[in-house]
């Protein structure tokens, strides 16, 4: 059996320059090892069936980010999942009947096994979807010492990649790999040093995965849903704006196609919070911009964000339905059953509705459109009162601006505020976090972590409150609205009024969690970081 | 883990050839092992790896290195060996020595030791092969506890099949662990009358005794040339079938 592999690839660079062949280079390596071993070819070797794998990730390559890559291979004694650290050596591995790759899937959808296990939580909720195919020809020799015995093999892989199955492919450079027998360590190092020394063969310093996705001129990890606008301190502040915005645009048009072929419930996710990033910065920033574009573009992203409200809503109640129904006391996860299926047929019928909204000319043309006046803007420089003022000076007055409004807002709730005056922090919150967030790449990085750090466990706090309410009052309006179809059994609708308790009660608790909260971002402390922050920029603003 | 042992108190009955096909066999499906407990290393020899232990067989059965460590991949897949060591030859002292008890790892009885020596691979194989040396000794008395099946060859003569009796009779009578026993004929010769009889009056109806028998076979004398299971070198010859036949009696399922 063998463990350990040390791998190698037939460096393409040198061989072109000595006019090599990967041929002549093999019966160099063969030559190297038959110094010390007898070559032979793998006894059980046939020219058996090419051996065709499938690398599966996450939209927003959380597998690879992780350092992990998972693959689909179809095989003759049936298929199976196979997951790989950095080092290529499988750490899990699952049969997987009747997958098809090309078909996203989630990893919760897996059956049990040991690879589903490592990549649940990690992947959840994003589906699994196809990268990158490759088809190899292996050959393995055997390396015998004298008593005839194999102590070590030499596989050899040469692969054809393709990305996610289709599109032009590309050959990879001939790979080989040392595998250790069990028990023949010392001869494995000894034949990977003599192939080492062979010219034009270089240690592998990338899984094959990585080598398939840069020969095919995939940046894996190129999506992210963070912000990530490459703006910088003395860049004009229009032009940062510009930048930042387009950088949101391609974030949503980036998951548009997730959202219309309904791969994942992260794509529309993504896709609200590009909205909703792009109207604060028009609200908090746009005056950098032209006048009458920024405010009719304001509009056109008021009316997407609307038409996403009513899915995300129902996603959110069904991607937290399993944890809910756990937490019944009185209650059975049975009963709640019928207000499953309920929210699943509601929520195909909003999804039809979006869908129709994202593929009409109306979002065309407003991505579009909104596209041209930020390239404008971005290559052009607007004219105007703001002439001059740079993105540092815009990102400190901005930022303090939102933080102050915070602070003063904040300060003036007492316990007997209303409740909107948390929910209009919480916006207020959401503002200033999307100002440092777009700004980010302006700031010192552990001074940055630390206000954001503080902030997102206020607006954790805000959020459990407000969405702790609005579920209570949605799971009132779909009570009605399943009585209103007869499909309201009074057992699920027990249960639903179960659900709704349970969700005033953690209301409650965030009302009593917010002063705390408030104070640790806001009080003195968290005004000194913040004053750190944005430097002596800021308190020049807040004057 | 399903333990097996070829076990025969008479010597060059086919203990060695029986363990070595059918661990090769077994290994087509399940994750197997082969212990070389011989220190004549038979089995050993015919896997083409060395009858060495590191730290020889005191630092195995006294549980300062674990058996794993000793493990060699043999060059077929799923199919692993702890090789024979020359200090096997006084396995039974090393086997009763430290009964005082201040060895890690050390049960207070020395006729458990393998077994336990075994109990951390459990994850790991689906089969354990245990290849005996012939006689009595302390060593055969921990195969006797270790294994789930004892595999015993015989030569077809009436004494054999007498000490067979006596055998099963023994196994009937120790305490706790029981071992199966499957005895089966080996190097049965067509030719002499002796063999047909014994044969043909055992395997009649006789629970214990495989209906296959493994003919005596030049081919089969032929694996210490090849230095592989005939399994292996010659999968479609009628040993190989023999031996098949035979595993297909033995294999759970
Ligand atoms: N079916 C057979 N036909 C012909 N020769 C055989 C057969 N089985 C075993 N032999 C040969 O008989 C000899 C003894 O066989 P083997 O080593 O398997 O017996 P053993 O019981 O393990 O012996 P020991 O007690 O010495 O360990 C070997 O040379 C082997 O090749
Ligand atoms: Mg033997």
């Amino acid at each position: 059996m063998a463990s350990g592999l040390r791998g190698f690839v037939l460096d393409t660079e040198a061989a072109a320059a000595s006019a090599r062949t990967a041929d002549d280079r093999m019966a160099a390596v063969h030559a190297a090892l038959a110094s010390a071993f007898t070559v032979t070819a793998d006894r059980g070797a046939r020219t058996g069936p090419a051996r065709r794998r499938t690398w599966l990730d996450t939209f927003d390559w959380r597998l690879y980010r992780a350092g992990l890559a998972l693959s689909y291979e179809r095989a003759r004694r049936g298929s199976r999942l196979v997951l790989e650290g950095d080092d290529g050596v499988p750490q899990a591995t699952q049969p997987a009947p009747r997958w098809q790759p090309r078909r996203p899937r989630l990893a919760a959808d897996l059956e049990a096994g040991p690879v589903r296990d490592r990549i649940l939580a990690l992947t959840s909720p994003r589906a699994l979807l196809p990268v990158a195919a490759a088809v190899s020809t292996v050959s393995v020799s055997r390396l015998l010492n004298s008593d005839g015995k194999t102590v070590a093999r030499l596989i050899r892989d040469d692969s054809t990649v393709t990305a996610a199955g289709h599109g032009p492919a590309a050959a990879l450079p001939t790979r080989l790999a040392i595998a250790e027998v069990r028990g023949y360590p010392g001869q494995a190092r000894r034949a990977a040093r003599l192939v080492a020394g062979v010219p034009g063969v270089a240690p592998a310093t990338q899984p094959v995965v990585k080598a398939a996705l840069s020969a095919l001129g995939l940046r894996p990890g190129d999506y992210s849903s963070g912000v990530d606008a490459e703006v910088t301190a003395q860049m004009p502040a229009s032009a940062a704006v510009a930048i930042l915005l387009l950088r949101l645009l391609d974030t949503l048009e980036a998951n548009t196609d997730g959202v219309l072929r309904d791969i994942d419930t992260e794509f529309l996710h993504d896709l609200r919070v590009a909205v909703r990033r792009s109207r604060s910065a028009i609200k908090l920033l746009g005056d950098v911009l032209p006048e009458g574009p920024a405010e009719h573009y304001g509009a056109g992203f008021k009316w997407l964000g609307d038409l996403t409200t009513p899915t995300r809503d129902l996603d959110v109640h069904l991607l937290g339905f399993d944890a809910t129904a756990r937490q019944l006391l009185a209650a059975t996860a049975a009963d709640l059953q019928p207000f499953r299926a309920f929210l699943a047929r509601r929520r195909a019928r909003e999804f039809r509705r979006l869908a129709t909204a994202l593929r009409s000319a109306r979002f065309r043309a407003l991505a579009d459109d909104w596209r041209k006046v930020l390239l404008e803007v971005r290559d052009a420089g607007i004219p105007g009162s703001r002439r001059g003022l740079t993105a540092a000076e815009l990102a400190a007055s901005r930022t303090a601006r939102a933080f102050a409004k915070v602070a003063r807002r904040g300060g003036a709730i007492t316990p007997e505020s209303p409740a909107e005056s948390l929910h209009d922090l919480r916006k207020r919150c959401k503002e200033l976090r999307y100002l440092l967030e777009f700004f980010a790449p302006l700031h010192d990085p552990a001074a940055y972590r630390k206000v954001v750090g503080d902030l997102k466990k206020l607006q954790d706090n805000l959020g459990e409150f407000q969405d702790s309410q609005v579920q209570r009052e949605e799971i009132g309006a779909l009570a009605d609205a399943m009585l209103a179809e007869g499909a309201a059994p009074a057992a699920t609708l027990l249960a639903m009024g179960e659900v709704a308790a349970r969700l005033a009660a953690s209301q409650a608790e965030a009302r009593e969690q917010f002063g705390k909260r408030f104070a640790a971002f806001a009080g003195p402390a968290g005004q000194g970081h913040v004053r750190v922050l944005l430097g002596a920029a800021a308190s020049e603003a807040a004057r | 883990m399903t333990v097996y042992a070829t076990y025969n108190i008479k010597g060059g009955v086919g203990k060695t050839t029986a363990a070595v096909n059918l661990a090769h066999l077994s290994a087509d499906g399940g994750r197997t092992l082969l212990w070389d407990l011989d220190p004549q290393g038979a089995a050993s020899f015919l896997f083409r790896v060395k009858p060495k232990v590191k730290g020889g067989g005191k630092a195995l059965i006294r549980g300062t290195r674990a058996l794993d460590g000793a493990i060699k991949g043999t060059d077929f897949d799923n199919l692993d060996l702890v090789p024979a060591d020359f200090s096997y030859r006084t396995m039974d002292l090393l086997l009763n020595a430290g009964q005082s008890g201040n060895d890690t790892g050390r049960s207070a009885k020395p006729a458990l030791r393998i077994a336990e020596l075994l109990r951390p691979l459990a994850a790991d194989y689906d089969a354990v092969f245990l290849d005996c040396p012939p006689g009595i000794s302390l060593v055969s008395e921990n195969v006797l506890h270790a294994a789930d099946t004892l595999l015993v060859p015989l030569i077809p003569t009436t004494l054999s099949v007498r000490t067979l009796d006596q055998f099963t009779e023994f196994i009937a009578g120790m305490a706790g662990h029981r071992p199966a026993v499957l005895a089966f004929f080996s190097m049965v010769d067509r030719r002499k009358r002796l063999h047909q009889q014994a044969t043909r009056g055992l395997s009649a109806g006789r629970p214990g005794v495989a209906r296959t028998a493994i003919p005596s076979l030049s081919l089969i004398e032929q694996m210490s040339v090849h230095r592989a299971p005939v399994t292996a070198f010659a999968p479609r010859s009628k040993a190989a079938c023999a031996y098949r036949a035979l595993w297909s009696e033995i294999r759970p399922g």
